[in-house]
């Protein structure tokens, strides 16, 4: 192999980050204007049947293939990306 | 003895300088504004959080600018007795800092609200020593995200140390937020926070001077 497929092959082989996925939601007591506010819309659209739409935010980000994915995402949450007195979080790897 | 006044400035806040103005021009206050960056408030004798969008309210309202290095000196100068007054997105990021109890959530009714209306004097604090419960104060909000909510144990434990400060009067609250709530203060009363801004009622040229109440206690 010439060394540029050599170093191709390498990097597609070798999986350098994981993805970690937050979802943040707003508590269930909290007032949702934006859900209502989508939720009215989506009646008006025909959609009459749907009910309690909550809108929530996902943040995405990568950390390295041997890093303690969970972890991270759940300090980065817990510090930052989710308000405790308004919003949960839940984190996904991978 | 004139106070010493250090006002906080984040990337995006535009009310800096009405405060710099009252502080300065009306009351006669040396005035240092110092960038969220800055790890020192200067020598301050009152700190003020101005409103704005700081960060363009990005994440949440606050949420960014509260995590900012100015706000380890805040925290402490707070703690230590230090007069902190958060207007608007300042009380919103003392709330995003745990400086405040509770959170500011968008308006009930969805929409940004800017208009005058009258709030009332409801405890004791820095802000209102001196004014009688039931004191009338008529100014401006502007906000999208006023809506004042923490749990209902919070609320009754306000409540029951006087820590509502200021409250939209009755039939009037332009938000939805818990218990008419316009403003808090913190269990010490050195740290306050609300949501109308008085320091464009200082001058009658304005519209009304009755905001001038509050910055007489903070800085007279």
């Amino acid at each position: 192999m010439t060394a540029d497929l050599f170093m191709t092959t390498q990097k597609n082989s070798i999986k350098r980050t994981q993805r970690v996925q937050v979802f943040v939601r707003l508590k269930p007591a909290v007032l949702d204007v934006q859900g209502k506010a989508v939720e009215s819309v989506a009646h008006r659209l025909g959609y009459e049947n749907i009910e309690n739409i909550r809108v929530g935010r996902l943040i995405e980000f990568e950390v390295p293939a041997g890093a303690d994915a969970k972890a991270i995402g759940e300090k980065l949450a817990a510090t930052m990306l989710g308000n405790p007195v308004i919003e949960n979080t839940e984190v996904l790897v991978g | 003895m004139t106070k010493k006044v250090t006002v906080v400035s984040f990337p995006g806040t535009n009310c800096d300088h009405d405060v710099e103005h009252v502080a300065a021009n009306l009351f006669g206050c040396p005035v240092k504004t110092v960038w969220h960056r800055d790890l020192s408030l200067e020598d301050a004798d009152v700190v003020f959080l101005p409103g704005g969008f700081a960060y363009g309210d990005y994440l949440r309202t606050g949420a960014l600018a509260a995590l900012s290095p100015i706000m380890s000196a805040v925290k402490e100068f707070a703690a230590n007795g230090g007069t902190v007054i958060g207007i608007c997105n300042g009380f919103q990021i003392l709330c995003e800092a745990q400086i405040l109890p509770g959170a500011l959530l968008p308006n009930s009714h969805g929409t940004f609200c800017s208009r005058w209306l009258t709030m009332e004097v409801a405890g004791a604090s820095v802000a209102t020593q001196g004014l009688a419960p039931g004191t009338h104060i008529s100014c401006p909000v502007a906000h999208g995200e006023g809506n004042y909510f923490a749990e209902e144990q919070v609320l009754n434990e306000l409540q029951a140390n006087d820590q509502i400060t200021f409250r939209y009067t009755s039939g009037d609250n332009p938000n939805g937020s818990a218990r008419d709530i316009a403003g808090i203060c913190n269990k010490a009363r050195n740290v306050v926070g609300f949501m109308p801004h008085p320091e464009r009622a200082c001058e009658l040229l304005l519209g009304s001077d009755s905001g001038r109440q509050i910055f007489a206690n903070l800085l007279g």
